[in-house]
């Protein structure tokens, strides 16, 4: 009887230890990505609509900034009179992505030699059409880039 | 006094409105072509949509005469007393236009922008060689412009809007008996709907692609000679000119008289390129000319397609990765971005072939690979990542089951004790 | 031991004040009978921990979720991507969603088939009905909400069917929609309804149904000599173990589906756009409206479609209803065309499913 009771309690302690560590286990697992998901992200906000495009210093007049948005390049130029302006960095000739030439002041495609002016209208060589164009706002000293609403 | 200045403003009102409003007002010759044939009452109507009718001129602009005469007897008015040229001979139909098209006083007027050069050009052109010769079957103005309702080139109803020239020259020129004397070739438009820029044009309708004018040129209608096609085509593929004139190829062509890009690319018949062009297999167009195994353009001709496919491999096996982490539901985007920077470089090369040169291929091809290899890097990354969401699905997974275990235990153990009572 | 002096010194306080005790009382008297029907019993409280863990994803997404049509999908998919476990949190609002629908459907024919709403738990029944609705209001506010092309056009096509309705259609249209067409003004209200009107509503209603339930404890099936009784179990702790048990697995499952088949988002809605094809509701959508895609132009005197969305209007109420039709059931006897109705409609629904995944 006596040790009949012991196997039993030695089998309830098993069960016991077993619903208090797995459930234990279970509201870790449960409270850890609760956690994680309420800490806010690197990038605070969902970014397929504005993205920022660098700082200020980076882009001084006459230069040019390639710059990611979402799964495709975008260009922020600062033209020679100081002004920003950011268009899509895809050539509409061969989906090429384009750069700032200084020495010309023009965003220029490297692939087929297309030139593009500072307002991204196609000036010469193979592109058929002029460059998408973002809005581009400062803010403090962040430039940021977002797509023009149809 | 008020009433009358008030008459006087409206009348002037009402001259200003009529007058911005082109209208025959009482003219002999629309009155009298109107009651004549179907073809002649037509000539009227065609007419009114004529770019030049909507600028203010009218029949007696060109084919002189005086409109304002001649109710009772019509050749009062169609007397060359009156300056009445009537219907230009074909062979005149150049000088006709150019009275006014060739004056740069007249047409500043109408359009500063306007060139006045057309009839110049056209006398170069070989449709207007042949004229001079007598050959009235040669285009003239009218046979592309139109004769009475001519509309600017900009209406996309003109037969010379761009969309519309490939047509408008293929009246003529697709025609095989008119063009059996002539002993040129009439399957232009056909080769051109099949090719590239035929397709962009004619079945887009992306004004961007050439049309026959574009390479031909306008008025001075010529075919370019074989040193010119390079710039015909330079003019949009300036880089691919530049590269083709700094190779070995820019002179060996002059010497045996091939016809620089359309060698490889054909003429009209210019089709969309593919890397299968190149290297030395059977169907290449390196191999047209460079069967010898042993000579060094088939060498380059293969080291060149050899750099251009393993640039493309690695592409390919990061472009993989990441459609495999895509698909999995991790975010790509950033490695999405650096693939495309990889994928310009195969696009450079594809350019840069014109060259020849294997250095400068081998270059670029080089950067290409690391781009790739950043890529597939990211790639293996995002999987990763995957994995690791398999890995915690398994933690879970045993966690759960050993909590389940425990509760059934529990249940059993509870059921017994109470069936033991 | 000094813990447990100041546990029950706690426990005291608690009941002095709110009839601790009482309750208690009543947890351990509860008992649940045993039969061969009683795995039934289970689905009530399956439910319940699906629609808490909705509860609980639903309040995580709204953290990051914005509720316009510039901004919706991609704040979905920066859930997806950025946010940390992201994925699976709106996997496992999306799945737990799909299989609370379906365990509200088994719940709903269980307690049909096994007579349960006879008095006196009529109002068990109604109120039970009424949740059911929700349920479905709840998954086709929802499916909108990700701004998605499959669900745009869903929600096109389901909502213009309210419009057929004669005099209120055109009325019913544009409240939902916010507007003549289905836009962001659509998607605020469908947040609206989704998160504030429709939760507010079913906790109400849900506390209601869940209090007649212990007021009246479990029904037991009508006197059928196939039935052989077992000794009633004690709810506590034998059949909420039992209960607990269920949804640890259901926790499992809904996480393995969660990680091995995330839900996924597609593409961004473009009203501009032509409707895909193949445009199919949610799947306990689905055998409503390919009923109305069989019917024909002209019914009678009324549109085809008209006639099918009465047909559907008269059974749900009929279905409000069911305690007051089923009078046989009060006397303890069977209704035999009450259950032939019964199978019939569970065919219809099974085989007008099917059709609408097969055709």
């Amino acid at each position: 009887m006596e040790q009949k009771s012991s196997q039993h309690l030695s089998r309830r302690g098993f069960i016991n230890l077993l619903l208090s560590g797995g459930g234990a286990a279970l509201l870790g697992a449960i409270v850890y990505p609760m956690l994680r998901f309420l800490i806010p992200p690197k990038l605070p906000e969902a970014t397929s609509s504005t993205v920022v495009a660098g700082n200020l210093d980076e882009v001084p007049p006459n230069s040019g900034k390639i710059f990611r948005f979402g799964d495709k390049a975008g260009i922020l130029i600062r033209t020679p009179t100081g002004e920003f302006k950011a268009f899509s960095a895809t050539c509409t000739h061969l989906s090429c992505t384009v750069q700032y030439r200084s020495d010309i002041s023009h965003i220029w495609c490297a692939c087929h030699n297309g030139h593009y002016d500072v307002n991204g209208k196609n000036i010469s060589g193979p592109p058929p059409r002029p460059l998408e164009e973002f809005t581009v706002f400062v803010r403090g000293k962040e430039i940021v880039v977002a797509k023009k609403i149809a | 006094m008020n009433r009358i200045k008030l008459l006087l403003i409206l009348t002037w009102l009402l001259v200003l409105a009529l007058g911005y409003r082109p209208v025959f007002s009482l003219n002999t010759c629309v009155e009298c072509h109107k009651a004549l044939d179907e073809k002649n009452s037509a000539i009227v109507e065609d007419f009114k949509k004529d770019v030049h009718f909507q600028r203010g001129l009218s029949c007696n602009s060109c084919h002189g005469g005086n409109p304002k005469i001649g109710m009772e007897n019509p050749w009062e008015s169609m007397n060359p007393d009156q300056g009445f040229v009537g219907v230009p001979k074909t062979s005149e139909v150049p000088q006709f236009c150019g009275r006014c098209h060739s004056d740069v006083e007249f047409m500043r007027k109408y359009n500063p922008k306007l060139r006045v050069d057309q009839e110049q050009l056209y006398k170069t052109s070989v449709h207007g060689k042949l004229l001079r010769k007598g050959d009235k079957k040669v285009a003239t103005c009218i046979s592309c412009h139109g004769v009475h309702k001519i509309l600017p080139v900009s209406d996309p109803n003109s037969p010379v809007f761009d969309v519309n020239v490939p047509h408008t020259c293929a009246n003529c020129h697709a025609n095989t008996s008119y063009m059996q004397p002539y002993k040129i070739p009439h399957d232009q438009f056909e080769k051109y709907s099949q090719s590239v820029h035929g397709e962009i044009l004619l079945k887009n309708r992306d004004r961007s692609a050439p049309a026959c004018n574009d390479c031909h040129g306008n008025h001075g209608a010529t075919p370019p000679g074989l040193g010119d096609i390079a710039s015909a085509c330079g003019e949009c593929h300036s880089n691919n000119r530049d590269l083709f004139d700094s190779s070995p190829h820019k002179q060996a062509f002059k010497e045996n008289g091939f016809p620089e890009c359309a060698t490889c690319h054909d003429y009209h018949l210019v089709m969309k390129t593919s890397d299968d062009m190149l290297g030395v297999g059977d169907k290449t167009v390196c191999s047209q000319c460079h069967f010898d195994s042993e000579s060094k353009p088939y060498r380059t001709a293969f080291q060149l397609k050899a750099k251009l496919d393993s640039l493309k491999n690695s592409i390919r096996l990061a472009q993989n990765l990441v459609e495999k982490a895509e698909k999995a539901g991790v975010d790509v985007a950033k490695a999405k971005f650096e693939l495309n920077l990889a994928k310009d470089d195969v696009i450079k090369i594809q350019s840069l072939i014109h060259s020849l040169s294997l250095e400068r291929v081998a270059e670029v091809a080089t950067e290409g690979m690391n781009k790739a290899q950043v890529v597939q890097q990211s790639g293996k990354e995002a999987l990763f990542d995957l994995k690791l969401r398999r890995i915690g699905l398994g933690g879970s997974a045993v966690i759960i089951l050993i909590l389940a275990f425990g509760l059934y235990l529990k249940i059993k153990d509870l059921d017994s004790r109470s069936k033991l009572k | 031991m000094k813990i447990d002096n100041r546990l029950r010194q706690i426990y005291q306080w608690l009941d002095e004040r709110t009839d601790l005790k009482k309750v208690q009382a009543l947890l351990l008297h509860k008992t649940v009978p045993q039969h061969k029907h009683t795995v039934w019993y289970y689905l009530g409280g399956m439910t319940l921990f699906l629609f808490t863990v909705q509860v609980v994803t639903g309040i995580l997404l709204l953290l990051y979720y914005r509720p316009s049509a510039e901004q919706a999908f991609e704040s979905v998919q920066f859930i997806m991507t950025e946010v940390k476990f992201g994925w699976l949190v709106r996997s496992i609002h999306s799945w737990s969603a799909n299989l609370m629908i379906f365990t509200v459907f088994l719940h709903l024919f269980s307690v049909f088939f096994l007579k349960a709403y006879r008095k006196p738990r009529e109002l068990t029944w109604i109120s039970g009905a009424f949740l059911f609705f929700i349920s479905l209001g709840f998954g086709f506010t929802g499916y909108l909400l990700p701004w998605n092309k499959l669900a745009y056009f869903a929600t096109k096509v389901g909502t213009e069917i309210a419009g057929v309705i004669p005099l209120i259609g055109g009325f019913l249209l544009d409240f939902l929609r916010g507007g003549t067409e289905v836009s962001g003004a659509t998607l605020t209200r469908f947040f609206a309804f989704h998160v504030a009107v429709l939760p507010m509503t079913v906790t109400l209603i849900l506390v209601l149904h869940l209090y007649l339930v212990q007021k009246h404890g479990m029904s037991r099936p009508l006197n059928d000599s196939t039935l052989r009784p077992l000794p009633d179990m004690p709810f506590f702790p034998n059949f909420f173990l039992r209960d607990v048990l269920g949804w640890t697995l259901a926790l499992g499952i809904l996480v393995a589906l969660a990680s091995i088949f995330p839900w996924e988002l597609g593409e961004k809605a473009d009203p501009l756009a032509p409707a895909p094809a193949g445009i199919k509701p949610e799947w306990y959508f689905v055998f409503m409206f390919q009923t109305l895609k069989f019917l024909p132009a002209k019914i009678l005197f009324m549109e085809g479609e008209l006639a099918g969305i009465l047909f559907f209007t008269v059974l749900f109420i009929l279905l409000i209803f069911v305690p007051f039709l089923d009078k046989k059931a009060n006397l303890g006897v069977s209704s035999k065309p009450f259950v032939t109705v019964g199978w019939m409609v569970v065919a219809f629904i099974l085989i007008m499913t099917l059709l609408g995944y097969l055709l």
